[in-house]
């Protein structure tokens, strides 16, 4: 079982130093191709959404006609009811305020609402605060767990830290087999069980991880829809067994939502909130999705940062949420 | 969570009481609730403009049913649209052809391509006795070969073993033509994820399906999806003939107004609906349970059924006619109303037929403690003697007291009982005032333990 102790020690080091010596260079020009790249990702996000926009926007006026319209937009954009209201009422104030007469006008002051709705989950993870780091990973089936983990590795490792994953979803079919093959493609140590219970797997992990130093623990866990009870509590043990491998962990609980998903996005946040306390959020193939708008429902009833958005099928492609950015892919 | 379409049509019908027929203007309002109700459950708007348009259409000229108000005939309206909208009856695979009937597979990342791979070949090979044989050509994913290949284990079915340097292609051409030479009913081909704007991929799908010919092409899909779910079938049906449609993850709470997108957009059937992790667990689609399930309503329509089922109407007259010639209303009636209620499928089934106002109220209690109590009423009840029961203002402390032995409870029970049926007699005297229909309509409301 411990087998992968044995050739290991080295390979800790060696990526690491590697990854650190070039980490300044990249990550200049990183900066600017990230944000060509979520603009590309965003695309037809914006195809759709601000395509739509300009239409309505180029009648020029707030009256009741446009915000009716806009209603109708927002809502297609999977913002939500409440969210939608919340903006529409954001854009009346505005626009009693200032003169809000040009199109672009209009369009600022949306934007200024989204932004500021949005502004407060722009939180970044901050992995610095322990060691082991343990990262426990969420979500309903399918939405892009596993392949999350393999990119979370990639973007910690670029960062001059040694991650480790565990195994953790027991129950699906290759689900080990999958974040082995990702571990091997990033070169690192995957812990993994030949069956039994995802909590075992994962308190062998964080041991594991704190014996030879590592940094980061990404613990993945089995894709579970939140009206399965049984399996909401399995998860809710996971959490309390990681309790116990590390008292103070787990330091960051993340809930991986698929942005194609509609408003029920926000019952699975508030149920895995419930039962593990979540307290970050990662949104996946944003790329394909027309809409990211969700995230604004998410920001009004059951605000958590979110910590990373995907955007592409790259290994690189995800990257941490910034605010300004999204909006300004989604209007321009 | 959010309103539900009931309550919010309670609201806006509170204007309405009284009219006779629906007309456009008395509508109009609750037609702008119901198209956010259906926003709100995902339905994409496209689908929602043409499906308003239908039911208003429907709707006007509709005269209000005796006993319902107009909010509940909309409704009824609404409900009967969505489903004869969501399908007729269910329509099985076609398989028809000169075997091996291949199907292919077809939908987004994580949309549930593999598991319902499993859960088809398993469904064919126990329900209808075939010989399936599976295939993966999901180079792309990691593992995903070796998901397919547990996966066939656990159902029961052949597995074509492919590798991921291999192109889908080749591997489909390998898989039929291995198919044919063992004699292989039915041949089920997964494939990799893809998004609808990936070019390449959808190219890929398109040859693939080319190759095989496939008898069925289905399009799995996430039933919590949300509004863009009208893009990405609108993206498939252009690029693949679909046949079909498959909803998974039905066993969650999203409401799934995906499935009215998707079918708005392909006119392709629900074949089949994935629920749970099990293999076993993939259902023919039901369309009336998901037309309630995207209102959010809760069954009302057949709870009124129900009603009208359960409650002899020739026995309701007669009560009315008890009530009005004075004689009142008493505990051997009261019985019957809970013995009637019985027939209804007991309290937890009306609640989930129950408007979420009514639910609210009566969640208080808890949910087994319930039935219990109704039990118990009854066994109250049924210690009594037939004079007790017709004139319970006899009973003083001393019957108390035999009646409470008798049915095996405390005295305080027995008169929490006649506090109870104190109180639906007064309701009953109001109610006795209106006509037939009235009453009809307020005893859904005071049902006893109710409130």
């Amino acid at each position: 079982m411990f087998g992968f102790l044995k050739k290991s020690p080295a390979e800790p080091d060696s990526p690491l130093n590697v990854a650190a010596a070039e980490a300044p260079a990249p990550a200049q020009a990183q900066t600017l191709s990230w944000r060509d790249r979520l603009k590309a990702g965003l695309a037809r996000t914006r195809a759709n959404f601000g395509g739509k926009l300009k239409t309505v926007f180029s009648r020029g006026k707030v009256d009741d006609e446009l915000l009716e319209d806009l209603e109708t937009l927002l809502l297609t954009s999977d913002v939500g009811m409440e969210a939608t209201r919340h903006l529409l009422h954001e854009l009346g104030t505005r626009a009693k305020h200032g003169r809000l007469e040009t199109p672009e006008a209009i369009q600022q002051a949306l934007a200024d609402a989204l932004y500021e709705l949005l502004q407060p989950l722009e939180k970044a993870l901050d992995v610095h605060t322990h060691r082991p780091f343990i990262i426990m990973i969420a979500g309903v089936n399918g939405a892009g767990k596993t392949t999350s983990i393999g990119k979370l590795a990639k973007y910690f490792q670029a960062q001059g830290k040694s991650v480790l994953l565990a195994a953790g979803d027991t129950f699906r079919a290759a689900a080990r087999e999958q974040l082995q093959i990702w571990g091997e493609r990033n070169g690192v140590t995957v812990i993994a069980q030949e069956s039994g219970d995802p909590a075992a797997v994962i308190f062998d992990a964080v041991a594991a991880a704190k014996a030879r130093g590592i940094d980061i623990v990404l613990a993945d866990t089995a894709g579970r829809l939140p009206t399965q009870l049984n399996l909401m509590e399995e998860i809710a043990k996971v959490r309390r067994v990681i309790q116990k491998a590390d008292p103070s962990g787990p330091h960051e609980t993340l809930l991986v939502l698929d942005a194609n998903i509609g408003q029920n996005a926000l019952q699975q946040v508030k149920a895995f909130d419930r039962a593990i306390e979540v307290s970050g959020l990662v949104l996946t193939k944003l790329d394909g999705t027309a809409k990211g708008g969700i995230v604004a429902a998410i920001a009004r009833q059951c605000p958590k940062p979110i910590r990373f958005i995907g955007v592409g099928e790259g290994i690189d492609d995800l990257r941490p949420f910034d605010a300004r950015d999204f909006v300004g892919a989604l209007f321009e | 969570m959010l309103d539900n379409l009931t309550q919010r049509l309670a609201r806006v019908m509170k204007t309405l009481r009284g009219e006779a027929r629906l007309t456009e203007d008395n509508i109009a309002d609750a037609l702008r609730e119901v198209r956010l109700a259906l926003l709100e459950a995902d339905v994409a708007l496209p689908a929602v403009k043409e499906f308003i348009a239908a039911v208003k259409q429907r709707a006007v000229g509709e005269e209000v049913i005796g006993s319902l108000t107009p909010g509940q005939s909309l409704i009824g309206v609404v409900h009967r649209e969505l489903t004869k909208i969501m399908g007729e009856a269910h329509s099985g695979l076609n398989l028809a052809t000169q075997p091996p009937a291949v199907i292919l597979m077809a939908g987004l990342q994580g949309a549930g391509k593999t598991t319902t791979v499993g859960k088809l070949a398993k469904l064919l090979r126990e329900t209808q006795k075939k010989k399936v044989l599976v295939v993966s050509c999901d180079v792309y994913r990691p593992a995903a070969i070796a998901q397919l290949k547990t996966v066939a284990a656990q159902a029961g079915a052949d597995f074509f073993p492919s590798i991921a340097d291999d192109k889908p292609a080749d591997i489909a051409a390998g898989a039929v033509d291995w198919a044919r030479r063992h004699y292989y009913d039915v041949l089920l081909v997964d494939t990799a994820g893809r998004l609808a704007i990936d070019g390449a991929m959808m190219r890929e799908i398109a040859e693939l399906h080319a190759a095989l010919k496939p008898i069925e092409t289905l399009f799995v899909v996430d039933a919590m999806l949300g509004q863009d779910a009208v893009n990405t079938a609108k993206a498939f049906s252009e690029t693949l003939p679909l046949t079909g449609i498959i909803l998974t993850k039905l066993d969650g709470d999203a409401r799934g107004g995906a499935a009215l997108s998707v079918r708005h957009v392909t006119g392709r059937p629900i074949k089949y609906a994935g629920v749970g992790e099990k293999l076993s667990g993939l259902e023919p689609f039901h369309p009336e349970r998901m037309a309630s399930r995207i209102l959010g309503m809760g069954d009302v329509l057949s709870l009124i059924e129900d009603a009208k089922k359960g409650i002899d109407e020739q026995k309701a007259v007669e009560f009315a006619k008890k009530l009005k010639s004075g004689k009142g209303f008493d505990l051997n009636d009261f019985k019957e109303q809970i013995g009637q209620m019985r027939k209804m499928g007991g309290l937890s089934s009306l609640m989930d037929k129950l408007p979420a106002q009514f639910a609210q109220a009566a969640g208080q209690m808890q949910a087994g403690a319930e039935e219990k109590a109704v039990g118990r009423l009854e066994g109250i009840i049924n210690s009594m003697t037939p004079a007790e029961r017709t004139k319970p203002e006899l009973i003083k402390a001393s019957r108390k007291r035999r009646i409470a032995t008798g049915a095996g409870v405390q005295v305080q029970e027995v008169n929490r009982l006649l506090n109870q049926f104190e109180q639906t007699q007064k309701m009953m005297k109001q109610f006795a005032k209106g006509g037939i229909a009235k009453m009809m309509r307020g005893m859904k409301g005071m049902l006893p333990g109710m409130r």
